[in-house]
């Protein structure tokens, strides 16, 4: 082909940084800039000189200062610890994921720093000092799941960082020192936009509180504790008619027509009113208070509200535009098929139990029913996590019928290797056919009793997987290893209580560095395997996980000893330098 | 933070499922139970005693069971550590205000003895047991932190004794070559601010008096009991 006449445009490797920076930043994803970065050395340096967000899903795949020397510029990070089945208490409390390093390697190289999210990490108090001292345009301080700080910590952030816009605290444990860290915040402070302390226990000052949410005519997001009684409730929200996003206090009080009426106007002035949450304890006799948002509400958490019965449900069916649904499973099969009729634009539902442990005579409410209605009737529904107690591969099957374009399906029966209840037969076919279905499947939890049959199913089927949790489940190394040799996507992989050994993890060593994690406990690994593993691939750490007090070097132990839990994810760094005895890295 | 209840065993299982009531040809099941895999012998000696109780109470349980004429599963489970995957913040949250709605009567009474106390440490141990919090500190002489515990997630003393052991001996087994938990007392400290031994008082009752864990070293607690 021939060239046009006139001058040559300039070759690609000598167009100036910027207009490559200027470029990456159209990319959409994290990923592709990561892959763009990897096409040349011109790519790679304007790409990381330009990156403003970083994700970093796990706490121990890079030392913090090289991830900070990587990216220089970055204004927003996240940074993941634990593993998720830290959640349900399968990781001694001392295990590590500490945010001081990764608080002091940002203080040092990201002074313009204005965004911080841990999640599932050991935050203490002078970590938050260090926040609060170190970045002086510090807007956003997000912690989920975290502990190991108090309210002592959240003081020296209210009143150190004077342009602080969001403090999201979710789930964490806190220490209440009875601090004043609401007040701390300075009376010339307007700026809040997002306040969230529902994981807090103690009593906040209520006027303060008040003052606080007068002034900041900016707030959209209000996620009060447990400590605050409805009428107080009401009172704020006049305050703040503005409010978009809101998580109630305690959200019962003995009937007052009174009361309710205070309630009901304050909910009416709030037009703007999208997500709600908290309700704890919520009576039925105040859920009408809340009619006039309803037609509003895009989110409705009632996941820690004990009402159950007509009220309800009638509350809920006029909600016509969630997206999203949590509630607990006393809603019943038939508080979920009203559900499936009149919120047709469902996306995302999570039922969880009401009584998990049978404490309260473990009375049925919830059946496959439910979910098959809802799977059927929304055609949007896309994401779903849902506790009972029986199911069957007939319902499965539905299901997968009606809605293949699920991306998140977990299922939990609350009692181990359930069978189908009808045929007694195992669930392969079931969850078989949901993955086969569902060609879009991203995250999958299964429960109930399951053979090595369906891990087949997963293995060839499952190419958009990233996630898989399993327990209780299969027979042998075979289902693992088809696990491991197909689901091309897979990057996270958390088992317990399954009968697979070393075998199939040595047979597919490779694949566990082209994964982020994987998680196993109460399986049949040795010693020896976790080693062997160990030493075919440096770029993993392999821990091997006690329970505290059962410590015992793993090198005097004979090698088909058994590993009780076994955590390996890929790094960077090198094997940490900061595990408790517990933990030891083979 | 969360109770070890031990882990129930594949025997726990079979025996659950020979109770139950099914449709089918009888012995079709025999094979189910032979793919059920039976957990790996782990050294766990201190757990031997708690997996005995817990099978024969899923015994127990599943014998009960059986009086329903009903295909479901049996009801009543002995628990598994971190079964369901319930998150133990929901866990926490949830459990304490169903308790603290059935016990508002006692609450009132305890609020009304205590209400003497001007330190404003009480209060806040009463407000957060009026919102169904039942969470106490407990400290360990020589740990760099304190933790807290729900106090009603443990159903009687051994519960209580294993969870703080796997909460703490990480701390005491520094320099010694074996952690001994006998070296350490458990006391607390009661409404009246008095410090007392664990142990001497039926649980039910002692969980309600409670405000303060301590563990101290067993050398520290002679005069307090026998023991």
């Amino acid at each position: 082909m021939g060239r046009a006449a006139g001058p040559a445009a300039p070759p690609w490797h000598s167009l100036p940084d910027e207009v490559w920076e200027h470029a990456f930043s159209f990319l959409p994803a994290d990923a592709d800039r990561g892959a763009a970065a990897c096409a040349c050395h011109g790519w790679l340096r304007a790409e990381r000189r330009s990156r403003r967000r970083l994700v970093v899903p796990n706490c121990y795949a890079t030392d913090p200062r090289d991830a900070v020397d990587r990216f220089p510029s970055v204004r927003a990070a996240e940074v993941k610890g634990k593993p998720h089945f830290a959640d349900f208490g399968l990781l001694p409390p001392s295990w590590g994921a500490y945010a001081a390093p990764w608080v002091a390697a940002a203080a040092d190289g990201w002074p313009l720093l204005e965004e911080l999210s841990f999640k599932r990490m050991f935050v203490t108090d002078e970590c938050l000092e260090m926040i609060a001292s170190s970045f002086r345009n510090f807007q956003v301080l997000r912690l989920n799941s975290c502990e190991g700080f108090t309210t002592a910590g959240l003081a020296a952030i209210t009143e150190g960082c004077r342009n602080l816009k969001e403090l999201d605290l979710q789930e964490n444990y806190i220490d209440d020192c009875s601090s004043h860290w609401l007040s701390n915040f300075p009376e010339c402070y307007t700026s809040l936009e997002a306040l969230n302390f529902s994981c807090l226990h103690g009593e906040v000052n209520f006027t303060v509180l008040e003052r606080l949410v007068s002034r900041c005519r900016n707030l959209k997001t209000l996620k009060l504790n447990n400590a605050i009684p409805l009428d107080n409730v009401a009172s704020l929200l006049r305050k703040a008619p503005q409010i978009i996003e809101l998580g109630t206090g305690k959200f019962s009080a003995d009937y007052h027509p009174d009361l309710f009426a205070k309630v009901e106007a304050a909910f009416a002035g709030c037009t703007s009113l999208r997500r709600l949450s908290g309700t704890w304890d919520a009576v039925p006799d105040y859920l009408p208070a809340f009619y006039c948002v309803c037609e509003g509400l895009t989110s409705l958490n009632l996941s820690y509200a004990t009402v159950q019965g007509p009220e309800l449900i009638k509350f809920i069916s006029r909600c016509k535009n969630l997206l999203q649904l949590w509630v607990m499973d006393l809603i019943e099969d038939h508080g979920l098929s009203v559900v499936a009729s009149s919120c047709s634009k469902l996306q995302e539902l999570r039922v969880f139990p009401s009584d998990p442990f049978g404490h309260n005579g473990g009375q049925v409410f919830l059946t496959e029913r439910g979910l098959v209605d809802v799977s059927a009737s929304c055609p949007k529904l896309e994401s779903v996590l849902y506790f009972c107690s029986r199911m069957t591969n007939e319902a499965l099957v539905m299901i997968a019928k009606n809605r293949p374009n699920f991306t998140c399906f977990r299922l939990a029966l609350l009692e181990p290797r359930s069978p189908d209840y009808i045929t007694r037969q195992p669930l392969d076919a079931g969850f078989s056919a949901i993955v086969e279905s569902c060609k879009g499947l991203r995250r999958l939890s299964m429960s109930g009793l399951l053979t090595d049959l369906v891990f087949k199913s997963i293995g060839a089927h499952a190419d958009r997987l990233e996630m898989l949790s399993l327990a209780f489940a299969g027979d042998s190394d075979l289902g693992l290893n088809d696990i491991l040799s197909g689901c091309k996507s897979l990057k996270k992989l958390e088992i317990r209580d399954c009968p697979f050994g070393d075998k199939a993890l040595l047979a597919n060593a490779a694949k566990l560095e082209t994964m982020r994690s994987l998680w196993m406990n109460s399986c049949s690994l040795t010693v020896g395997g976790c080693r062997l593993l160990a030493l075919k691939m440096p770029h993993l750490t392999v821990e091997i996980i006690n329970d505290p007090g059962e410590t015992c070097p793993v090198e005097s132990l004979p090698f088909d000893s058994p590993v009780e839990k076994l955590y390996v994810y890929r790094t960077l760094a090198g094997p940490r330098s900061d595990t408790p005895d517990c933990v030891q890295i083979v | 933070m969360e109770a070890a209840v031990g882990y129930v065993s594949g025997d726990a299982d079979s025996l659950l499922m020979a109770t139950e009531l099914r449709l089918g040809l009888p012995g079709t099941d025999d094979q189910k139970s032979k793919t059920m895999f039976s957990p790996p012998a782990t050294p766990r000696g201190k757990k031997r005693t708690a997996d005995a109780f817990e099978d024969s109470a899923a015994a127990e349980e599943a014998h009960k069971a059986d009086d329903d004429v009903e295909v479901a599963p049996p009801v009543a489970k002995a628990q598994v550590v971190g079964w369901p995957p319930v998150r133990s913040y929901r866990k926490s949250c949830f459990q304490a205000a169903a308790a603290a709605s059935k016990s508002k009567a006692n609450k009132k009474a305890e609020d009304a003895t205590s209400s003497n106390k001007t330190t404003p440490s009480a209060a806040a141990p009463a407000a957060a047991n009026a919102n169904g919090g039942s969470f106490v500190k407990v400290s360990m002489d020589g740990a760099p932190y304190l933790r807290k515990i729900d106090m009603r997630m443990y159903k009687g003393y051994r519960e209580l004794r294993e969870a703080l052991e796997a909460m703490f001996v990480c701390f005491s087994g520094a320099d010694t070559a074996a952690s001994n938990p006998s070296e350490y007392a458990i006391t607390y400290e009661d409404k009246d601010g008095d410090l007392m031994l664990v142990g001497d008082v039926p649980f039910d009752m002692f969980s309600g008096t409670c405000k303060k864990l301590r563990i101290i070293k067993r050398s520290e607690a002679t005069g307090l009991g026998s023991k």
